[in-house]
């Protein structure tokens, strides 16, 4: 069963390794070490929810069971692009663009 | 220091009384509060940014209109440093936001000033509202009044300690595991975390969406009243947010009598210190003596409520804080592509315990992962939720300590994530099932510590939560007790 198998599991470098690259961060090999170990026991301790029996459970999207709610489509005046691109950390306000490296 | 006519740990509601009766004005409050912060904050570091410039603006604003109208008429308030106040800075205690001046208010901004408050300042946090102690702040930890070498809680550690310091009479903090009412518990004062979409949460840094909420810190129950009833409502801009009309400040009758009160037993023994359980059990016996009926209530699935939690919350903020990219808004590092601009930019910017966090969610949203960390917490969030269905069958109120430990001392804990996280055992149940919960001071350790008392109730029902807590203090010292300052 893939709970019991996550229980006996290890969180290895490996895996800390990936994560990181999935949240784009770059760690060191200080930070690699000690949040293998840090995560490891948060995940061993958070592994005990694996013995709880929620068979027909359904998973909570909201805290009250409430579901969305419908507004008109009315078009509303937004942020100033100006001022928003100036308070952005690199950018081309002049020409109304946020800035990134090249992507293609 | 100036010797001021104005108590330096006035309420909200006392203050506001001044005012109506041209006793003292808004700017000469505005200024004593400003002198206050700026003669005591040094040592306790409650604030990031103080704005004076604004707020004696907006002061001398409202003493030119005809009469106070505006609940809040003249009253400064703090606001915990992730709530956006449109030309001021928002840390959110994270070095990532260190440069940036927020373009836009939040609504509890929009509400506050409408009704006539006076935002003086930003108050310190955990990094993203990340903690239990304020020591994740990227610009340094908030320091316990009642004891310079303790913690004041977290993350609202600075707006509790503002308010508990007798610096500002009114402060918000934001709450999604615990983060109002841990540090009210630890300061002494009184801290209120409304039901999910009481407040609208636009203009507050998401940490996790589906727990987060703005609340009051304050002296007294009745301030916090007098607070909720001016931030919430519904939002356009925050779909979540509901219109259920409710008086708070009429729901202070003192009588109390016939209400019901649950108390988890079976939970308390994950360990409560018997100085706080002694406060607890004394607390009840105040309550019963009130008329209120104590039995006992099981919250059988609440003993997972931490890995719950801290599953669910994580996963949210690994998405959530995907926003930091260095494009829109705050640090940019730059780089030859765009993910390793994405990576120099996230790595430098955010704190070990943010990437920590990040990282757990990240790894619980996963695949391979997602069904047995996500997904699965997400279920027995649902049976937590349930247990608090079936307990308010048969109780008006939950009654529990609002943490297990009075302030403990600053290191304490940092070295591992896991004990701190345990701090958080009797406060993240609340915000998992959506349910409004205060804390309100219930003694002092022999250490001179204040401890709280926990009131969750079910949905929507503040009111019932706040009439109780108001009864309970008018009958009992503590939230009139304040640290040598």
């Amino acid at each position: 069963m893939l709970a019991s198998r996550l229980m006996a599991s290890k969180l290895t470098r490996d895996e800390v390794r990936r994560v990181a690259t999935l949240a784009r961060l770059e760690l060191t090999d200080a930070e690699i070490e000690l949040f293998t170990a840090q995560l490891g026991a948060i995940l061993d301790y958070a592994s005990e929810i694996q013995r709880i029996d929620t068979s027909g459970v359904p998973a909570t999207s909201h805290a009250l069971g409430e579901t969305g709610v419908w507004r008109n489509d009315q078009p509303v005046p937004s942020l100033d692009r100006r001022e928003i691109l100036d308070g952005a950390p690199y950018a081309d306000p002049s020409a109304g663009l946020f800035k990134v490296p090249k992507v293609l | 220091m100036t010797p001021s006519p104005i108590d330096r740990f006035a309420t909200v509601t006392s203050l506001r009384a001044a005012l109506d009766r041209r006793e003292t004005t808004a700017e000469a409050l505005c200024r004593t509060v400003l002198d206050r912060i700026a003669a005591g904050d040094g040592p306790l570091h409650a604030f990031q940014h103080v704005s004076p410039e604004r707020a004696l603006s907006r002061a001398r604003a409202l003493d030119r209109a005809p009469r106070p109208a505006g609940l809040l008429h003249g009253i400064p308030i703090a606001l915990k440093d992730n709530i956006a106040v449109r030309g001021l800075p928002a840390t959110a205690g994270s070095r990532i936001l260190e440069h940036y001046i927020s373009p836009f208010d939040a609504t509890v901004v929009e509400k506050l000033e409408r009704a006539g408050a006076v935002i003086v300042g930003k108050t310190v946090c955990d990094e993203f509202a990340m903690g239990s102690s304020t020591e994740n702040c990227a610009y340094g930890p908030s320091r316990n009044p009642w004891d310079l070498d303790r913690i004041p809680g977290g993350s609202s550690g600075g707006s509790a300690v503002a308010v508990a310091a007798g610096m500002t009479p009114l402060a918000l903090g934001s709450d999604t595991g615990g983060s109002i009412r841990q540090p009210a518990a630890l300061c002494g004062i009184v801290g209120l975390k409304p039901t999910y979409g009481r407040v609208s949460r636009y203009g507050l840094i998401a940490f996790a969406s589906s727990l987060d909420q703005i609340g009051p810190m304050t002296r007294s129950v009745a301030d916090a009243a007098r607070c909720l009833e001016v931030i919430s409502g519904p939002d356009p801009r925050d779909s979540t947010a509901g219109a259920r009309p409710a008086s708070f400040i009429a729901a202070l009758s003192g009588d109390i009598r016939g209400l019901r009160i649950g108390v988890p037993y079976a939970l308390l023994e994950s360990g409560v210190a018997d100085d706080v359980q002694a406060a607890f059990t004394q607390s009840l016996e105040v309550l019963q003596k009130l008329g209120a009926v104590v039995s006992r209530v099981e919250l059988p699935h609440s003993t997972s409520g931490i890995p719950v939690y801290y599953l669910v919350a994580t996963a949210e903020a690994s998405s959530n804080l995907a926003r930091f990219d260095g494009v829109r808004y705050g640090l940019h590092v730059g780089g030859e592509t765009i993910d390793a601009m994405y990576r120099r930019t996230r790595s430098a910017g955010f704190g070990a315990e943010v990437k920590r966090r990040i990282m757990l969610g990240t790894y619980a949203l996963s695949a391979g992962y997602y069904d047995a960390y996500y997904r699965k917490a997400q279920q027995v969030r649902t049976l937590i939720r349930g247990d608090f269905e079936r307990a308010f069958e048969a109780v008006d109120a939950v009654a529990l300590p609002t943490t297990p430990t009075a302030a403990f001392k600053l290191g304490e804990r940092t070295g591992d994530p896991l004990q701190m996280y345990k701090a958080d055992v009797f406060t993240v149940g609340a915000p998992l099932a959506g349910l409004p919960a205060l804390s309100v001071p219930c003694g002092l350790t022999p250490n001179h510590l204040p401890v709280g008392l926990q009131l969750v109730g079910p949905a929507w029902e503040e009111a019932t939560l706040l009439r109780l807590a108001d009864a309970y203090e008018r009958v009992t010292p503590w939230a009139g007790l304040h640290p040598r300052v």
